[in-house]
């Protein structure tokens, strides 16, 4: 792909995070949080990409380091999210 | 001399240097291979798009696992791998680390997990830049001159320097929300030109290292001291922000992260990575834009700091005014009338989850309903240490979400309502917001409790004047009574006289 192409798709998912992100209610603002912080995490694509590779050592230490971290983020933010969503409840009828 | 023979960001390239790059890359364009991130930056979206209602929300959050699941896996298939027992050790690790951090957290320590959090990504993106620096064949960013692209340079360089900024900047946020750290600013001398400074030298070394011959794998040792500058810099911008503008900070951390990742992503033409970073980067902007306005702030002037550092100086001369007549009430005050009342709107703040009176708080909802009586929760934007934090503390006391209410939706109501019930906010009831231009939080958007009928204030003491350090009107009002005791006993105390 061309430098172009990738900056459009980038222009475009800006402007898509926009009017997604004024959408979501601010009773749900702190799970929004926690998971873009958890989908920010895919950069652990990148930290795979690298610990796969044989031949540079130091890349590939690095990019284990980064598998840790990124997976702690992953797990930990989709948990937590997940944890807190469950404690939303709608008023029960009487 | 070698030079950079090409440049995605040039505008034409010859077409030789065109075959070049499909040579170079024909396995990133492997439509199968596209697609699956694309789909797994859809999910993301979907993801987000859920939690437009707490209905949605769950399945929401499971399209983001399902989206982070596909792009893990896409990478993993696609990739010759070298090192799967290792790889997958790394992933076992970190994935019982955040699932056990996840679980135990407390809700109201929530702001500093995010923090925490963030500082992760940034390390994360700071780890992968230097690794594609040291293995650049492996992210496939090499020209035919085996040197880095110029283009790849500059994404890589500015995407370890935001990394950089997200990290330390982060670890700061976490150590004020967590109170390793005081929450007041602290203000060096100079420090707007040193910032600036810092900065400059950051861009410049980046476009230095883009145009230097000195671009093969692991050489140009400016991609080390632009990382180090950028976890100086995170610092230095972190430290002169007072803990009261930590909302705002911890969602532009959130952004920082987005954006860090979105610069790794075109360092690896990847559409995943680049829809989340966008996708983040704009939520925490917006968030950060949110938070401003609901505290009558400008973006720049939270970033510039020191907001609070004089604080315990306009506190005093409050002070020293002649004290003024205001009323004490009890708990047996506040039963009678809230029982007798017909709406009763109460105003959560920080201070209730510091004392931990939610649960208590919502036994006495739960009493006064059974009375007949119409209760709602009113929250304030900035009420918590981050956005929506004290719906997430009155959700984990199981308040329904459809009792709670946001400023805009709920202050016309307060001129119908019998009783305001204020229990541990305070600059957010603070009229001087809309009446005195000296004030430091004038033009704040604020609850207009004063039009209710009787107004109970549940504090500590009557010292102690909010973050702003302001004199509140509203303690010495004829239909406020004063409930001077910590949150959770006193509501305690209600409980038992309803009972």
């Amino acid at each position: 792909m061309d430098f172009i192409s990738i900056l459009s798709i980038f222009v475009l998912a800006c402007f898509v995070g926009y009017y997604v992100v004024w959408s979501v209610t601010p009773a749900l603002h702190t799970p929004l949080m926690a998971v873009t912080n958890a989908i920010s995490s895919v950069i652990i694509v990148g930290a795979l990409v690298a610990s796969a590779a044989a031949g540079v050592p130091g890349a590939k230490y690095l990019g284990l380091a980064a598998v840790v971290l990124a997976s702690i983020n992953i797990f930990g933010g989709f948990a937590v999210t997940a944890r807190m969503l469950a404690m939303y409840k709608k008023r029960e009828k009487k | 001399m070698r030079l950079p023979l090409l440049s995605a960001v040039a505008t034409m390239p010859v077409n030789e240097t065109v075959q070049e790059i499909e040579i170079v890359e024909g396995h990133a364009v492997n439509p199968w291979v596209a697609l699956a991130y694309l789909i797994a930056g859809v999910c993301f979206i979907l993801a987000l798009r859920g939690l437009s209602h707490p209905t949605t929300s769950r399945q929401g959050n499971r399209y983001g696992m399902v989206g982070m699941g596909i792009a893990v896996v896409t990478t993993l298939v696609t990739h010759e791998i070298a090192s799967l027992p290792e790889i997958g050790a790394a992933i076992a690790l970190g994935g019982i680390i955040g699932f056990v951090i996840a679980r135990r957290i407390a809700m109201t320590a929530m702001p500093q997990l995010v923090a925490a959090f963030h500082s992760l990504v940034g390390l994360a993106a700071v780890l992968v830049g230097l690794a594609a620096w040291l293995n650049p064949g492996a992210f496939e960013i090499l020209d035919a001159t085996g040197q880095i692209m110029v283009a790849s340079r500059i994404e890589m360089g500015l995407g370890i320097a935001i990394g950089a900024i997200t990290f330390s900047g982060s670890i700061i946020a976490f150590l004020k929300l967590n109170g390793n750290m005081s929450g007041s600013p602290i203000l060096l001398p100079g420090r707007h030109l040193l910032n600036l400074a810092v900065l400059v030298a950051i861009l410049g070394l980046v476009a230095t290292y883009a145009l230097s011959g000195a671009g093969g794998p692991g050489e140009g040792l400016l991609i080390v001291w632009i990382t180090l500058l950028a976890f100086v810099i995170g610092f230095l911008l972190i430290i002169p922000i007072g803990g009261a503008d930590m909302p705002v900070v911890v969602s532009m951390l959130n952004s920082y992260s987005g954006w860090a990742a979105a610069a790794m992503g075109f360092t690896l033409h990847n559409t995943a990575m680049i829809i989340t970073g966008a996708l983040v980067g704009s939520s925490g902007a917006i968030l950060s834009y949110i938070m401003c306005k609901a505290m009558n702030r400008s973006f720049v002037s939270v970033i510039a700091g020191g907001f609070g550092a004089d604080a315990t100086g306009s506190a005093g001369e409050g002070g020293i005014g002649e004290p003024r007549p205001w009323k004490r009430g009890s708990a047996e005050d506040a039963a009678f009338l809230m029982k007798e009342a017909e709406n009763v709107i109460i105003i959560p703040g920080y201070g209730m989850a510091v004392a931990q009176a939610q649960h208590a708080l919502r036994e006495m909802t739960d009493m006064l309903k059974d009375h007949g009586v119409s209760v709602k929760f009113a929250i304030h934007p900035v009420a918590g240490r981050m956005p929506g934090h004290m719906n997430v503390l009155l959700a984990e006391a199981n308040v329904p979400y459809d009792d709670v209410f946001e400023l805009e939706d709920i202050n016309s109501e307060f001129a119908q309502a019998d009783v305001a019930f204020i229990i541990g906010a305070n600059d957010v009831v603070n009229p001087a917001a809309r009446t005195d231009k000296s004030s430091p939080i004038y033009g704040m958007p604020v609850f207009d409790v004063e039009k209710a009928k009787t107004i109970f204030f549940i504090k500590r003491s009557m010292g102690g004047q909010g973050y702003a350090g302001v004199d509140n009107e509203v303690f010495y009002m004829d239909q406020t009574m004063m409930l001077l005791a910590d949150a959770k006993k006193m509501v305690e105390e209600i409980v038992k006289t309803l009972d």
